[in-house]
């Protein structure tokens, strides 16, 4: 295994031989924040690292625990770790020069101005629908400059074609499938769950490239 | 008459709270817009629809 990390330049050279330079731009320039870092989040963030933001706040207040491997981006080794350790770890890996800074905390409406303010795109990652709940009105209520992505319903075995992306109001982004709740016997499967994360990371990869437009 | 999620229906002079009790959503679950804005959960009690309102009511549910 090598132990040389490619330098800073070849890897910003490998991504703009991809999507360019004016798409590098806007996305190493960027600064995304992650609540929650379990099915949604862990996927979501390194869909984002690998597509190449430039700087990702991330959010989660638990421990990695093996319930966690059949969906979250996280390794046996990595067991009863802080999943924002685990994910700075991985994520180290993967995009080294992605500005990553990972806070082992449990978001409320308390904190999330001040933690969150000023942070131009907040995904919310959660997996109880309170926790959404409250971080979605808190960020609609609180900081109405940021952009929103949500993911809201995708347990189950229904086809993958029913998650969706929808915008409700001005900057609100909701992926989904709006209606499978987690319950007994329909449960939280990887590629499901893997497929609204998708949405959400394209939803802030297309704000990003200004593809989604702010309303007035 | 108001639309809430596509759907035309009375206004009724109905709040929020009367609406979301009447469709058993529980107010810690949702997030409320009227034309284009959110509503605090604070106001559900006090906020009535208004004839020609755009409402979108998002029910939040569990897994992630």
């Amino acid at each position: 295994m090598s132990s040389a990390i490619p330098t800073k330049s070849a890897m910003r050279e490998a991504l703009v031989a991809r999507h360019g330079e004016a798409l590098q731009s806007r996305l190493e320039s960027s600064s995304v924040a992650v609540c929650g870092l379990g099915g949604l989040g862990s996927n979501i963030a390194i869909a984002l690292a690998r597509a190449g933001v430039g700087r990702l706040l991330l959010f989660d207040f638990d421990r990695v625990d093996i319930s966690n491997l059949n969906r979250q981006q996280y390794l046996v080794g990595q067991l009863g770790m802080a999943k924002t350790e685990a994910m700075r770890e991985n994520l180290s890996e993967i995009a080294p020069y992605c500005q990553v800074t990972a806070m082992q905390v449990r978001l409320d409406e308390g904190n999330i101005p001040e933690l969150l303010g000023g942070v131009p795109i907040i995904v919310e990652a959660f997996d109880k629908a309170e926790a959404k709940a409250m971080l979605v009105n808190t960020v609609l209520e609180r900081l109405p400059e940021a952009w929103l992505v949500s993911g809201n319903g995708m347990a189950g075995l229904g086809s993958a074609n029913l998650i969706r992306t929808r915008r409700v109001g001005r900057r609100l982004l909701l992926c989904g499938d709006g209606v499978s709740d987690l319950e007994e016997g329909a449960g939280l499967v990887s590629a499901r769950v893997l497929a609204c994360a998708a949405h959400e990371a394209m939803a802030v990869i297309r704000i990003i490239a200004g593809e989604i437009q702010s309303s007035s | 008459m108001v639309t809430i999620n596509g759907e035309q229906i009375p206004a009724d002079g109905r709040t929020i709270a009367d609406y979301l009790a009447g469709n058993g959503l529980g107010e810690g679950r949702v997030a409320v817009e009227v034309n284009g804005e959110i509503v605090p959960r604070a106001k559900y009690v006090e906020t009535a629809f208004c004839d020609g309102d755009s409402v979108e009511i998002v029910r939040f549910v569990g897994g992630g």
